[in-house]
């Protein structure tokens, strides 16, 4: 049941994804970003966070973006385990026999590539406190402070995804994991400590996280569609 | 107060076996092993079962009940419905040696790969200082009581034989980490332990932690660790590049 | 017959505990070829189950703590019955022993400096217990286990030991059989040691794994070797009692150390009650006093929750008798309203799983239900304290299966330390006798025939006893004749119950094959459970007065006279045969610190 789940959603998320980066519309609503076109880094944008590459970038400016957060998850130590779980039954579940008679792990390419996880870490990094900048952002409504459900959402959506990005298990490597004398390194000490803190929920935060950017593209999506309004606190 | 029970036991040894049913009784706050030592004592004089402590602690009695495996003297009976046949058999990834006891020599030839504690120099009076943060990591790993049950459950070795050649598994790895992590040792282990010990089979699919009796967090507090170290040696650009550049200097 | 493999060793170690690892680690570090023969898988004898720490006077927490406080402990807790002389290298060695330990990997748990911390325990003066959370024995098998593997011992993991080799020079081997194979083993080596352990599946509520069979003591008695002191089968105060399949299991006194205290179905805390003459002066007289010693032991005496375990397992026990007792027949140890969760978790993690695993009870919600439990043997095979070598020749025990060093009550936490601190001795002085004797001549082929047919009688198939029913009835006539309170006419039924089950050994009947057979294991373990068994029962008969862990009704009260004699047991001819001895006299400067009050 649990494999099944996963492929359900992990599938669903890919699609979804991939439609929103094609479809290349109604991700913008004022002053709401979507987290899949953040930062919109070409003229193209409906919104540009960062006029980057002009208009020398015809595309969808989400492919200019969305490789990072991908490579993040998709080398990510529990997401790791939950596709080897679910889609290459290897195994399907704890004493249960793997679906394939031969087995080299993560030792030959293209697996052996998952060493460069905490590559995708550091590329990963800037994406929270972008979507946190856009949480910001959405609190001025035509140059007057306010807040609307928008608002909360991406908020949400940013500190979810920080929580994923810092619960890392490359970063808890950085951070400190990697000596074996934290008494004498009290900075290294601490941060080691929260992010072992936060690491015992790493898999929690990967789920929130992804129906996190979710439902917020989801969200600016059917406002820009005029599904329904916005409904403003103040 | 005593309650009917039925089990169904694997019983032979390397050359086979099957499965055979035996009715007893069991009583109140007792363990599978409580039952199996009732069967032994009163119908099957010869059924091997290996135990020792029957509290959690030696590690002893792993077994597989219901296809999980499990230590037999800390699965408590009430787990179960009254009226279901519980299913015992010994471990799967181990040759059978009799009944539900496994050779499990393979564990301990592989320790012997393991290079042993190599402390740094003492302190002027002959003693050693450790602050208590710097070994709770490793004193968790020290937990382990050789169950063998992470061994037995994980994939890499349990359904391709094959690999036991080259691949150490989580105890070893749990034991790997507990060296690599001692505040007083200064052998390293990370070639070793990606060329020899097979560190790069393990595919984080976290078995070993979920059967552990320990909760030892084996995936995330030794595994993961060990192949960011690893990772560290061997993948990453800017840690080869600075040693390239130190070395030219 | 001649259908048994042969094997030619320096020494042989019997048993892997931490008296065996450590003599195989000394005898191998000094150049011997070295086997280790144990009865289960490496890594699981019972030295895994002790959980509090391993007494050793570092000061590292009272700098006022040495040697001559520690010796002083241990002898006052023994009742004055040690071997004075093992009592004195035993605390001078013992932390070296644990510094060792620390060298080869093992991580004990640290003061704010850095140092190794130090607990409480009964009977010592000063935190004096090095240990880790309660898993202490654990460790320090690991970091042995560890040591030994890279040395190039040969270890006979799951191989018993049946009877000794002798020839006229003394030991000339070991006979045994592989527990998986049910083949025979004959090893040749000119000194064996003993370290297998104690006799706890004498009793029906113990401590002790299957192991615990007496296996050493009955080897050593049937070559001749001299046993001293077993009517001193210490029972531990505080073994679960519910539920009913795991009473008997340990509670580590580290629970009293770490702040709990017992208490009857009233609630008094009674231990008060029961303060004995000998450790007045030292012990706390109100609740008041003793909560405060736990922080400042300067100025507040120890509680008396802490008094050495033959004095608590005797007051539960007459609490119990009197009414006051738990539901099922123990009485409370009360940690969770004195100390917070967290505390308890990190302090006492193991004893926290025990209960919520075994029991369903949180212990940081929860006082635990406890009693007596059978929990260690003090007396065993006399042996030169320097050397510990036996009165036979090539003959060596450390660890449990010794006698002399704990006297009449061993002290919680002199057990690790007293496994290392003779383990290498044992060790180290077996590989020199070797050195010294040369090969011993080979063992005739007709006695080894006459082992191999001894060790598969029970297949026989004339036999109808059933060697499950035998221990059965043998652990239930232990306990309730000569179990914590003896009377004469209770111990001489026994003795006359144990020839029954002798004869009824005799006629045992094992069914199946040799291949990994527990029955006929237990079969051949119940000759050492029997003869230690009636050891046991002679020597308490024997003893005349009540001191330590040896209570006769008949006789309540100490007596100086016995207080000046050991009880010694032979094998003569086949019988078991009793006699008493003279203790050696203590030098005077030692007897000083021994009668300084606390």
């Amino acid at each position: 049941m649990e494999p099944l789940v996963t492929v359900g959603v992990l599938s669903a998320f890919v699609v979804y994804g991939t439609f929103v980066a094609f479809v290349n519309t109604d991700y913008f609503v004022d002053p709401y970003l979507s987290p899949f076109f953040s930062p919109c880094l070409a003229s193209n944008c409906e919104e540009a966070t960062w006029d980057l590459f002009g208009t020398h970038w015809g595309f969808s400016p989400a492919l200019l973006i969305l490789p990072f957060p991908l490579g993040f998850r998709l080398t990510c130590y529990y997401y790791r385990k939950a596709y080897y779980r679910s889609f290459l039954w290897s195994p399907p579940a704890c004493a249960v026999s793997d679906f394939r008679s031969s087995y080299t792990g993560e030792t030959k390419f293209p697996l052996i590539l998952q060493n460069v996880h905490r590559y995708f870490f550091f590329l990963a990094l800037p994406f929270p406190i972008i979507l946190l900048y856009d949480a910001l952002r959405a609190f001025r409504f035509e140059g007057e402070f306010g807040m609307g459900l928008g608002t909360l959402i991406l908020l949400a959506n940013a500190v979810l995804l920080g929580l994923y990005t810092l619960s890392c298990h490359s970063c808890r490597h950085l951070v400190g994991g990697g000596i074996n004398l934290l008494s004498q390194a009290p900075i290294r000490r601490r941060l080691w400590g929260v992010s072992t803190r936060l690491n015992a929920r790493h898999m929690q935060y990967a789920w929130v996280s992804l129906f996190g950017v979710l439902i917020a593209d989801l969200y600016v999506r059917l406002l820009a569609n005029g599904v329904f309004s916005d409904p403003r606190f103040f | 107060m005593s309650e009917a029970v039925t089990l169904r036991i694997w019983r032979g040894d390397a050359e086979g076996g099957e499965f055979r049913e035996y009715q007893t009784s069991t009583s109140e706050g007792e363990v599978i092993l409580d039952v199996i030592h009732r069967i032994q004592a009163e119908q099957a004089n010869d059924l091997a079962v290996r135990w020792n402590c029957k509290a959690g602690k030696c590690g002893s009695c792993s077994a597989e009940v219901d296809g999980k495996p499990c230590l037999l003297c800390m699965t408590r009976m009430d787990l179960f419905e009254t009226d279901e046949t519980i299913t015992v058999a010994p471990l799967k990834a181990f040759p059978v040696s009799r009944d539900l006891v496994t050779d499990v020599s393979l564990n301990y030839e592989l320790a012997k790969k393991v290079p042993p504690f190599n402390p740094v120099p003492p302190e002027p009076d002959g003693t050693y200082r450790m602050q208590q943060i710097d070994i709770e990591r490793v004193q968790e790993f020290h937990k382990c009581i050789e169950c063998f049950l992470c061994q037995n459950v994980c994939h890499v070795i349990r359904d391709h034989d094959d690999n036991k050649k080259h691949f150490a598994g989580p105890r070893l790895f749990i034991r790997v980490a507990s060296l690599d992590m001692h505040p007083l040792d200064a052998t390293d282990r990370k070639d070793l332990l990606a060329d020899e010990l097979g560190l790069g089979m393990c595919n984080i699919t976290k078995c070993c932690t979920e059967v552990c009796p320990e909760n030892i967090r084996i995936t995330d507090n030794a595994i993961i660790p060990l192949k960011e170290r690893v990772v560290s040696r061997r993948y990453d650009p800017v840690v080869w590049l600075g040693r390239k550049l130190r070395s030219r200097t | 017959m001649a259908d048994f493999e042969t094997h030619q060793y320096d020494v042989v170690v019997v048993g892997a505990g931490g008296a065996g690892l450590r003599a195989a680690i000394e005898a191998s570090a000094e150049g011997a070829r070295t086997a280790l023969v144990c009865k289960s898988l490496l890594g699981k004898a019972h030295t895994v189950m002790a959980e509090g720490g391993i007494a050793a006077a570092m000061g590292n927490v009272y700098p006022e703590d040495n040697w001559k406080v520690h010796f002083r402990d241990t002898m006052r807790g023994g009742k004055m019955m040690n071997d004075w002389r093992m009592a004195q290298i035993h605390a001078q060695e013992a932390p070296e022993r644990v510094h060792e330990l620390e060298r080869w990997g093992a991580l004990f748990d640290r003061t704010d400096d850095g140092r190794i911390l130090q607990r409480d325990f009964g009977g010592h003066r000063y935190a004096r217990l090095a240990h880790v959370g309660d898993r202490t024995g654990l460790e320090m098998i690991r970091t042995l286990q560890n040591n030994a593997v890279h040395r190039g011992i040969d270890v006979f993991m799951e191989c018993t030991i049946t009877r000794l080799l002798t020839s006229e020079a003394g030991i000339s081997g070991a006979f045994g059989y592989w527990r998986e194979s049910g083949r025979f083993v004959a090893f040749s080596a000119p000194a064996v040691v003993l370290a297998t352990g104690g006799i706890g599946k004498a009793f029906k509520v113990t401590s002790n794994s299957w192991e615990y069979t007496g296996d050493g003591h009955f080897l050593a008695l049937t070559v001749g070797a001299d046993l001293i002191d077993m009517e001193f089968v210490q029972f531990h105060p505080t073994g679960m009692v519910w539920p009913p399949s795991v009473r008997g299991i340990l509670v580590t006194e580290g629970v009293r150390g770490d702040g709990g205290v017992l208490r009857n179905s009233l609630g008094d805390r009674f231990m008060f009650e029961y303060i004995p003459e000998m450790f007045r002066t030292e012990t706390a007289e109100t609740e008041e006093e003793a909560d405060r010693w736990y922080t400042d032991k300067k100025n507040a005496r120890r509680t008396p929750d802490l008094l050495p375990r033959d004095e608590v397992a005797r007051a539960i026990n007459s609490e119990v008798k009197a009414g006051r007792g738990s539901p099922h027949g123990g009485v409370f140890l009360d940690i969770s309203s004195r100390r917070d969760a967290d505390y308890i978790r990190r302090r006492l993690p193991s004893m926290y799983h025990q209960f919520k695993e075994l029991a369903d009870i949180d212990i940081t919600t929860a006082p635990m239900e406890v009693g007596p439990t059978c929990h260690y043997m003090m007396g065993g095979v006399r042996v030169d304290p320097e050397t510990q070598q036996s009165t036979v020749p090539g003959l060596f025990a450390a660890g449990e299966v010794a006698g002399g060093m704990h006297g009449a009550n061993r002290l919680g936490g002199n057990s690790l330390s007293d496994l290392v601190v003779f383990g290498m001795l044992a060790g180290r002085h077996a590989a020199e006798h070797s050195t010294a004797s040369g090969s011993p001549a080979p063992v005739p082929e007709e006695v080894l025939d006459g082992h191999a047919e001894e060790a598969l009688a029970p297949f026989n198939e004339h036999g109808e006893e059933n060697p499950y029913s035998i221990q059965n009835d043998l652990q239930e006539c232990m306990s309730s004749l000569v179990g914590i309170i003896r009377t004469e006419s209770e111990m001489l039924e026994a003795l006359d119950r144990l020839k029954v089950f002798k004869e009824r050994l005799a006629r045992v009947h094992v069914e199946g094959h040799r291949q990994y057979n527990p029955g006929w294991h237990l079969a051949l373990d119940l000759r050492s459970l029997l003869t230690v068994s009636e050891c046991i029962a002679r020597a308490a008969l024997e003893r005349q007065e009540s001191r330590g862990a040896q209570t006769r009704d008949d006789f309540p009260t100490t007596d100086d006279q016995w207080g000046k004699r050991r009880v010694v047991i032979r094998q003569q001819d086949g019988e078991v045969v009793v006699s008493q001895e003279p203790l050696s006299e203590m030098p005077e400067e030692l007897r000083q610190l021994v009668e300084e009050e606390g």
